[in-house]
C-alpha cells in the first residue's frame, strides 16, 4: 500500500501550485502523444523502404504531419470538419469515463453507440414531417433512451448475477451489429431500395449551427461534457459513483447501495454512448445504411483513457482524435500515406497510456516515488482517482 | 547475554551524520548509529519518524543526501539491495517477501541459487545447508514445505534463514513481531538471541516499548528524523521511552475512571452469522450494551468477531438471532439506517472500509453524512460546508495534515485513524462500535483515541469494544466478553480480570480442565 520511501509529512507540506497541477494531469497525455507521432513518423520512414524506386524523403513525416495538421485546423471548413467528427467521441469518451469512475469497464459503448443510433432514426423517420422543435428533442431522446436500456441490461446483469461487464458488453456488442443490419434490410428499409436503407429523418435532423455542416450536436457535446463534470464533482449522486468506484466495500459500510450505483452507472454511460451515435446519426448521415457504425465506440476508449476519465479533459482528447480523423484524407492526398496511419496511432496512444504508470515513474523519477507499476497501478490510472495521489 | 558494546572492536556497522530530504521533509537529519557485532540495536520512534527511511538508505534503496556509512571501520558506498545483501546486511521486511507457492527451500534459494552444474540446481546440498541452519538457530524446518501452509511465525523464520543462508551479519527486522502472537513473539525474540550470540549485528525496528526493552541491548529513539535520546534497558523504562518517542509525556494506561451504566442500549441474542465463504462464525451470541459502559470483546483474531461486529452495524445479514438497539429490533437493518439510529462504527480495516483513500480528507470525513444537510442540499453537495467543518475536525481531532485537500491515503496511519474516528464519534451517539480501533498505531495516537473513547463512554454512550491487543481489552473495558469460535464463552468484570485468566480463556475456551469457570457479568 504505502510506497517504501514517502515519509509521512512529519512537516507541512505546500499544496501543489496550478502550474504543477497542471503539469500532473498533461503530462501522461502530451507525453504519449508526442511519442506516438514520433513512431508513426518512424514507420512513414519505413515504409518508403518498401516501395521499390521511390527515393527515399527523409522529409515525408514532415509533409504527412504537415497535411494532417492543416487539414484539421488550417481553415474554417477544416475546424468544423474537426468538430463533427469529435462530437460523437466526446459523448463515447464520457461514457466510457464515466463508468470507469464507478469502476466498470463499459467495453459496450459501441453496442450502445449504434442501438442508440438506431433508437434515434427510428424515431426520427416516424417524426419525419412533425415540426422540428418537436422532432429534434423526441429523437435524440429515443436514441439517449436506447442507449441506456443497452446500457442497463449488463449493469442490470451485473448487479443481480455478477456477471461482468466486459465480458456482457461485448457480447451485447454482437447482438447490437445483428440487430441493425436485421432491421435496416427489414422492416426499416425503404421499400425497392436496391441496397438496405432507411428513410431520411427529415425534421429531426439537427441544424447546422456552424459552417457548412457544424451540427447542433457539437452544442450538446459540449454541455454533455460540463453536464457530466458537475454531475461526478458536485451532486451527492457524483460522489456516489465516485465512491463505489474508489473503494467498493467502503461504500457499502458509507451506507451507499453499490448494486443500484452499478446499474444506474452503465444505464447512464448507454445513454451518453447512444446520444454519440444519436449525433452522428441526426447530425451527419440523417439516416441509417447496414453498413453504418464506424469504430466511434472503440475510439471512445482511448479517448478516456487519454483523458484519464475526467470529464472536462475528455473535450481536448476527443478534438485530437477527432482532428486526426479530419485531417487524414489531405494527408493521404498531399503525402501519400494512407488514412489508415491514423488508427495506427491511435492505436500506439493507448499502447502508451496502458504502459503509463511505467511512463510516469520515468516521468518523476528522482523526484518522488510512485507504488508498483502492477496491474494496480493500470487500474488506477483508468479510473483516474487514485493515481493523482 | 553478552554485551560486546564499548569493546575497542570497531563497529560491525556505523552509520554517520545522515540525511536525507524529501520535498518539503527532512526524513533524515543527521542520525548516527553504531552497531556493534553481536550487539540487538533497538530503532524506536512513531509512524514517520524516519526509521525506514534510514534503514532505506542502509539497503541502498535511498541515497542519503548526507553522511556516511561504514562496515567494520570502512566507508562504502552502497549502491543497492544486491550490493547491501553481497556486504552482509539483509532485510526482513514487515511484509515477508515470499513466494506461497514455492517450497521453504525455492524460496531460500531464489536470487541465491546453490548451483549442482551450469543448469541444474544442487537442491540437496541446499536443503542441507537450511536444515543446518535452522537447528544451528533452535528450529527444525523442512526444506519441502510449502510457505503458503506456513503459520505467520514460521514464514518469519524463513525470512531469517533467507538471510543467513545469504552470510548476512548485519540484520535488519523492520517490525518483526506486528503479525505475531505473543507465543510467537517469544520464539523468535530466542532465535535473535542465538544469533546475537553467535557475533551477527541486528538492527531491531520497533515502536513496541516492552518489546524493545526485552531484547534490546541499546536502544536509539528517534523522533522527527533526529536522534532524541539512546538508553539501554536496564537505565530505562517505558514511560521514559514514550516521552522520548512522543516528545511529551504520555499516559500509556487510560484512566478510565468510574462508569455509571444506565439501561441497556444494544441486545443482541442468539446470533449467528456466516463468513464470506458461508462457514459458521458466529455461532449463538447472546450479549448486553449498556448506556456509559464499555463491553470489551477479546479474543483471538478469527474467532467471529468481525462478523458479529459487521452483523451489528447492518454490513452483514445475520443468519438467525435478533440485534435490538434501545427497545427497537434493528436485525438486518441497513448500514445507513444503522447510521442515522446513532450508531458509529470504527471498522478493524480502515483502507478497505474506512477510507476511501483516494478521496480527499474532507470528502472521508463526510462519507457517512455527505447526503445531509448542511452537506447536501438535494443532490448538490455543499462545498464549502464540507470543508469548513473538515477545517474544524482536523483542528479538534488534532489530524496532521497540510490541509483538508490532501488525499487521506497520504496521511500517516494514525492520522488516518483519526480521520475515521473523527467522522464517527463527532456527533450525538447511542452506540460506538469499535473493531481494533488502535491497530498499528504508535503511541500518541493510541493515547488520544482511548481518551476519545472514555470520553464518548462518559457521555452515556453504549460502547463495544473488540480488539485482539489483550492489554487495550483489560485497560478499556467496565466487562469484557471473551469469545471463542463463534461464541461469548465468559464475561468477567474488566476491573479485576486477570490477565492470564482472560489469555487461557482466549486460548482454550475455557472447556478444559484449567479449574477456570465463565463468570456471569456483575451489574
Amino acid at each position: 500500500m504505502s510506497a517504501p520511501l514517502a515519509p509521512a509529512p512529519t512537516q507541512v507540506r505546500r499544496p501543489p501550485g496550478l502550474l504543477s497541477r497542471a503539469w500532473s494531469v498533461a503530462a501522461v497525455p502530451v507525453v504519449v502523444t508526442v511519442l506516438s507521432v514520433l513512431l508513426g513518423a518512424a514507420i512513414m520512414l519505413f515504409s518508403e523502404l518498401l516501395v521499390p524506386g521511390r527515393p527515399f524523403d527523409w522529409g515525408l513525416p514532415l509533409t504527412a504531419y504537415s497535411a494532417l495538421v492543416s487539414g484539421a485546423v488550417g481553415n474554417p471548413d477544416a475546424i468544423v470538419s474537426t468538430l463533427v467528427y469529435s462530437t460523437p467521441l466526446v459523448f463515447g469518451g464520457l461514457a466510457v469515463g464515466f463508468g470507469f469512475k464507478a469502476g466498470l469497464f463499459n467495453i459496450g459503448a459501441q453496442g450502445q453507440f449504434l442501438v442508440g443510433a438506431l433508437g434515434a432514426v427510428m424515431a426520427g423517420v416516424a417524426l419525419a414531417n412533425v415540426p422540428a422543435p418537436i422532432a429534434i428533442p423526441l429523437a435524440a431522446l429515443a436514441g439517449l433512451v436506447a442507449g441506456g436500456i443497452w446500457g442497463f441490461i449488463p449493469g442490470f446483469l451485473k448487479a443481480v448475477s455478477g456477471a461482468h461487464e466486459v465480458v456482457s458488453t461485448i457480447m451485447m456488442n454482437y447482438v447490437a451489429v445483428q440487430l441493425l443490419a436485421a432491421l435496416v434490410s427489414g422492416p426499416l428499409k425503404v421499400p425497392r431500395s436496391p441496397s438496405p436503407v432507411t428513410f431520411d429523418v427529415g425534421n429531426a435532423a439537427f441544424p447546422v449551427i456552424l459552417g457548412r455542416n457544424g451540427h447542433l450536436g457539437i452544442a450538446l457535446a459540449l454541455l454533455a461534457a460540463i453536464f457530466v463534470w458537475w454531475l461526478l464533482y458536485r451532486t451527492t449522486w457524483g460522489f456516489e459513483v465516485r465512491a463505489v468506484g474508489a473503494n467498493r466495500d467502503a461504500a457499502r459500510y458509507a451506507g451507499m447501495r453499490p448494486k443500484l450505483i452499478t446499474v444506474a452507472t452503465m444505464t447512464f454511460s448507454g445513454a451518453l454512448a447512444g446520444l454519440a451515435g444519436t449525433s452522428v446519426l441526426l447530425g451527419v448521415t440523417h439516416s441509417m445504411t447496414s453498413s453504418f457504425g464506424t469504430t466511434v465506440g472503440f475510439d471512445s476508449i482511448a479517448v478516456a483513457l487519454l483523458a484519464r476519465s475526467n470529464p472536462l479533459v475528455i473535450v481536448p482528447a476527443a478534438l485530437l482524435f477527432g482532428g486526426m480523423r479530419a485531417g487524414a484524407g489531405l494527408m493521404q492526398i498531399k503525402a501519400q500515406i494512407p488514412v489508415e496511419l491514423v488508427d495506427v496511432l491511435q492505436a500506439t496512444i493507448l499502447l502508451f497510456l496502458v504502459a503509463s504508470p511505467v511512463l510516469r515513474r520515468v516521468l518523476r523519477a528522482g523526484s518522488r516515488r510512485v507504488g508498483p507499476a502492477g496491474s494496480d497501478a493500470v487500474v488506477a490510472s483508468l479510473g483516474g482517482e487514485a493515481a493523482a495521489s | 547475554m553478552t554485551d560486546q558494546t564499548g569493546t575497542s572492536l570497531a563497529p560491525a556497522l556505523e552509520m554517520r551524520g545522515i540525511t536525507k530530504r524529501y520535498p518539503g521533509v527532512v526524513a533524515n537529519d543527521g542520525i548516527s548509529l553504531e552497531v556493534h557485532p553481536g550487539e540487538i540495536h533497538a530503532l524506536l520512534g512513531e509512524n514517520g519518524a524516519g526509521k525506514t527511511t534510514l534503514m532505506n538508505v542502509l539497503y541502498g534503496l535511498a541515497r542519503p543526501d548526507e553522511g556516511e556509512i561504514l562496515l567494520d571501520g570502512r566507508v562504502v558506498r552502497i549502491a543497492g539491495p544486491s550490493d547491501a545483501i553481497a556486504r552482509g546486511i539483509n532485510m526482513v521486511h514487515q511484509h515477508f517477501m515470499l513466494v506461497p507457492v514455492l517450497s521453504v527451500g525455492d524460496n531460500i534459494l531464489l536470487g541465491e541459487e546453490t548451483m549442482a552444474n551450469r543448469v541444474f540446481l544442487d537442491r540437496k546440498e541446499a536443503h542441507r545447508r537450511i536444515v543446518e541452519l535452522g537447528r544451528r538457530f533452535g528450529f527444525e524446518i523442512d526444506p519441502e514445505a510449502r510457505v503458503g501452509s506456513l503459520s505467520v511465525g514460521w514464514q518469519q523464520r524463513v525470512e531469517i534463514l533467507k538471510a543467513l543462508y545469504r552470510n548476512a551479519r548485519i540484520l535488519v527486522l523492520d517490525e518483526p513481531t506486528a503479525v505475531l502472537t505473543p507465543q510467537e513473539t517469544e520464539e523468535i525474540f530466542a532465535v535473535l538471541r542465538r544469533l546475537a550470540a553467535e557475533g551477527h549485528s541486528i538492527v531491531f525496528i520497533s515502536h513496541k516499548l516492552y518489546e524493545v526493552l526485552e531484547i534490546a541491548d541499546r536502544i536509539t529513539v528517534i523522533r522527527r528524523g533526529r536522534v532524541v535520546g539512546q538508553r539501554r534497558p536496564a537505565e530505562t523504562n517505558e514511560d521514559d521511552l514514550a516521552e522520548l518517542m512522543v516528545g511529551r509525556e504520555v499516559q500509556l494506561t487510560v484512566d478510565r475512571g468510574t462508569s455509571h451504566p444506565g439501561a441497556p442500549v444494544l441486545r443482541v441474542s442468539g446470533l449467528q452469522a456466516k463468513d464470506d465463504r458461508g462457514n459458521p462464525a458466529v455461532r449463538g451470541v447472546d450479549l448486553e450494551v449498556r448506556a456509559g459502559e464499555i463491553l470489551g470483546i477479546a479474543g483471538v483474531a478469527g474467532n467471529g468477531q468481525d462478523e458479529l461486529v459487521e452483523s451489528i452495524v447492518g454490513l452483514r445479514r445475520p443468519s438467525a438471532g435478533t440485534v435490538s438497539l434501545a427497545g427497537t429490533d434493528v436485525t438486518g437493518h441497513s448500514p445507513r439506517d444503522m447510521n442515522e439510529a446513532a450508531v458509529a462504527y470504527v471498522p478493524a480495516d480502515r483502507h478497505r472500509f474506512g477510507l476511501i483513500t483516494p478521496f480527499s480528507l474532507a470528502d472521508n470525513l463526510v462519507l457517512t453524512s455527505y447526503y445531509r444537510r448542511p452537506y447536501a442540499r438535494g443532490v448538490l453537495r455543499d462545498g464549502d460546508a464540507i470543508q469548513r467543518d473538515a477545517a474544524s475536525a482536523i483542528e479538534r481531532f488534532d489530524i496532521r495534515t497540510p490541509s483538508p485537500t490532501v488525499t487521506a491515503g497520504t496521511l500517516s496511519g494514525g492520522n488516518q485513524q483519526k480521520t475515521v474516528v473523527a467522522r464517527e464519534f463527532d456527533r450525538e451517539l447511542k452506540l460506538l462500535v469499535l473493531d481494533q480501533p488502535t491497530r498499528g498505531l504508535d503511541v500518541g495516537s493510541i493515547e488520544f483515541i482511548h481518551r476519545q473513547v472514555i470520553a464518548k463512554r462518559d457521555a452515556g454512550t453504549a460502547v463495544l469494544l473488540v480488539s485482539a491487543e489483550l492489554d487495550e481489552v483489560l485497560e478499556m473495558s467496565d466487562r469484557i466478553g471473551v469469545m471463542y469460535a463463534g461464541k461469548i464463552v465468559a464475561v468477567v468484570d474488566g476491573r479485576t480480570a486477570d490477565k492470564n485468566e482472560v489469555g487461557l480463556l482466549m486460548a482454550t475456551g475455557g472447556a478444559d480442565r484449567s479449574g477456570i469457570t465463565p463468570v456471569e457479568a456483575r451489574p
